[in-house]
């Protein structure tokens, strides 16, 4: 090992080895995936002209609650990555009609595959739990809506306030009475709370992707 | 060398302390969510990631730039000239640290593992590690020995891997986002081999100039270390996609990885047998010196729990294990039981010979090795145990999501226990290292031979 240049060649290809096949060789496969429509062209081999494409583009509101996602560190507990069937129960769970695909996160700026499932898979959430009252509950206080839940509370991003006049807020949160706040006063979500649940009613995986279908 | 190892060695110290602080907050809010919940920058997402940041960036780095820069400067038998500018880089690298941090806190987040710190601290980072870095180089450059050790060579390819893994990681997921989950790919290249290419190399380095050195022998095999090395070498680096078996990525990719992951045994085992066959009849030493017993129980675990992540790769184990506390556990077995004991026993070397003094209280070392012993073994214990049921009753649709949920309670329970028994230990260590570098007893400057538990020097 005294021949120093052969010893930085190889200090050198052993690192460049793994970056060409893990990074540059998938980068070179996959990294200009383009939406597709449901099904290819017979003829063509390409998507059909005139059908939908997919996945969809993200949006406005929900683009913004995926900033909220990051900066609270939801990924840290939650996954967005369903499994084939059969390798492990994420489809029995309801987690997602079908397994996750890499063309279904080509719009994503940023993935969040994530790698811990202390709460559940988030990648369809928007289907499995579709209605935002239901959310905006649970993230104000987990235990309303999941007892004995270990997902922390997220009441910081909304705003207890007075009740001006004599009529509740439509957007307040209808909580239980045990969760109640004083009487006078009522809990309103905040902008940020907005964003968020309308990044969670954003993911879904309702759609067939040549590669992958659902069940 | 002496000023920039101590100003290393202190802030990896203080470093460790905020790090065990933040990870007792995140253990204690796992299973207490309401625990410090009305805080937007303490909510859970924040302080774990404050807690991987403090402890990798702070502690981990810092430790090897004292640890790693030194036994180069030994080796090469030169002196590191010009420490001034080592010293403000490391400065800047604290700083830079401090505010990546902080800007956790604030929700700056990229939510990108193991780079969790904001963008715009990248330049600075980068900048000080390059100052930081250079150094090894160039002591190696102006060496003023014949021979080239082993621990040189796995310091040597840590320094450049290092800053190549970062600063792709960073760029094709922060700067310019490659496409869908080729950033995944990227992610656990970057976020295993800062394991595989940084700090074990750096840790391997360590035991294998301190095991021989502390007991008087040659190391066992040349031919074994060169083998050790370069297996590891290309191994190491394909191993990091086993993180997304069953993910949205190519099948061929990830098989490769779990090939590689296998073959790490190979590095592992020859890596084993000669540390084992160095230290082989020389049992009273390793009990005797401090720093041996860390360095040893270092190098053990790394023989274990790189066997455990070799198995944890297969797919039929992953399909249990992954996504669950399991691999928590495996991460600390790697950074903790393996990493953190050797610098802690390094640190015990280096220390007395920096200052010419001796550590000032036996009893402390030998409460801070017992603790974290215990502590990790714990946590490993419970966190293995209780991942694996977590991950076996998530595949069992039957049993409802909460139920698997509040399953893992008691576990993180013993995992906060575990927790205090570390911090116990980092104390008791912190107490000794100020006690060491900032108060002078009246003893002589006896310092020729490595600390014994036995020895008159040490009370």
């Amino acid at each position: 090992m005294n021949n120093l240049p052969l010893t930085f060649c190889g200090i050198f290809f052993t690192l460049a080895f793994a970056w060409i096949g893990i990074v540059l060789t998938n980068q070179i496969q996959y990294g200009d995936l383009e939406p597709t429509t449901e099904q290819f062209d017979p003829e063509t081999g390409g998507p059909i002209e005139g059908d939908p494409l997919y996945p969809r583009k993200p949006v406005g509101l929900a683009e913004q609650g995926k900033k909220v996602y990051m900066d609270l560190g939801c990924m840290y507990c939650h996954t967005q990555q369903v499994r084939r069937k059969g390798y492990g129960s994420d489809y029995e769970r309801a987690w997602g009609r079908r397994q996750s695909v890499a063309r279904d996160y080509i719009y994503q700026d940023r993935v969040l595959l994530g790698t811990m499932r202390t709460g559940p898979d988030l990648m369809a959430v928007g289907e499995r739990l579709p209605i935002p009252a239901w959310h905006y509950l649970h993230l104000y206080n987990p235990t309303i809506t999941s007892q004995g839940s270990l997902m922390p509370p997220y009441a910081f991003l909304y705003e207890k306030r007075e009740i001006k006049g004599s009529e509740t807020s439509e957007s307040a949160l209808k909580l239980p009475p045990e969760f109640a706040v004083e009487t006078g006063y009522e809990v309103i979500p905040g902008r940020r709370a907005d964003a968020l649940v309308a990044y969670l009613m954003s993911l879904k995986l309702d759609y067939d992707l040549p590669e992958a279908k659902r069940e | 060398m002496k000023w920039p190892a101590l100003f290393f060695i202190i802030s990896a110290t203080l470093w460790l302390l905020a790090g065990t602080a933040l990870g007792l907050i995140s253990s204690y809010k796992m299973h207490d969510p309401n625990f410090l919940g009305n805080w937007e920058w303490l909510t859970f997402g924040r302080t774990r990631s404050a807690h991987l940041n403090a402890v990798m960036y702070g502690w981990c780095n810092n430790a090897i730039f004292a640890v790693g820069l030194w036994i180069m400067a030994r080796l090469c038998r030169t002196e590191i000239r010009h420490l001034g500018l080592l010293i403000v880089a490391g400065v800047f690298w604290n700083i830079a640290v401090t505010i990546g941090i902080g800007g956790i806190f604030i929700g700056d987040m990229t939510s990108v593992e193991w780079l969790e710190m904001p963008t715009y601290i990248t330049p600075l980072l980068a900048i000080a590690y390059a100052l930081i870095g250079v150094w090894g180089i160039i002591a190696f450059r102006y060496r003023q020995s014949e021979h080239i050790y082993i621990s040189q060579w796995y310091i040597l390819g840590a320094l450049f891997w290092f800053p190549w893994i970062y600063s792709v990681a960073q760029i094709m997921i922060l700067f310019e986002p490659a496409r869908g989950t080729v950033q995944s790919l990227t992610n656990w290249w970057f976020a295993h081999n800062v394991l595989g290419l940084w700090l074990t190399p750096m840790a391997l380095a360590a035991a294998y100039y301190f095991i021989p050195k502390v007991i008087g022998r040659p190391i066992h095999s040349y031919y074994l270390s060169i083998l050790g090395f370069w297996t590891l070498a290309l191994f190491y680096n394909w191993a990091g996609v086993h993180h997304i078996v069953g993910g949205p990525v190519p099948a061929w990719v990830i098989s490769s990885g779990i090939v590689a992951s296998v073959m790490m045994v190979i590095p592992v085992i020859v890596t084993a047998i000669n540390h084992h066959m160095t230290a082989i009849g020389h049992f009273r030493q390793v009990i005797e010196s401090p720093t041996l017993r860390f360095v040893v129980f270092g190098a053990m675990s790394y023989t274990l729990v790189s066997f455990i992540g070799s198995t944890m790769s297969l797919r039929s184990v992953s399909e249990i294990s992954h996504f669950t506390h399991l691999t928590v556990g495996h991460a600390h077995h790697g950074v903790y039981a393996f990493f953190t004991m050797i610098m802690f026993g390094s640190i015990y070397f280096i220390l007395p010979r920096l200052l010419y003094r001796e550590w000032p209280s036996k009893f402390l070392i030998t409460c801070h090795f017992w603790f974290a012993a215990l502590g990790i073994t714990i946590m490993i214990v419970t966190l293995h145990v209780g991942g694996w049921i977590q991950g076996l009753e998530m595949n069992n649709p039957e049993i409802p999501f909460i139920e698997v949920m509040k399953g893992t309670v008691p576990w993180l329970k013993a995992r906060t226990i575990s927790g205090f028994f570390l911090a116990i230990a980092h104390i008791a260590f912190a107490i000794n290292v100020f006690w060491i570098v900032f108060f002078r007893q009246g003893q002589e400057d006896v310092v020729g031979t490595p600390t014994l538990f036995s020895s008159k020097q040490a009370r």
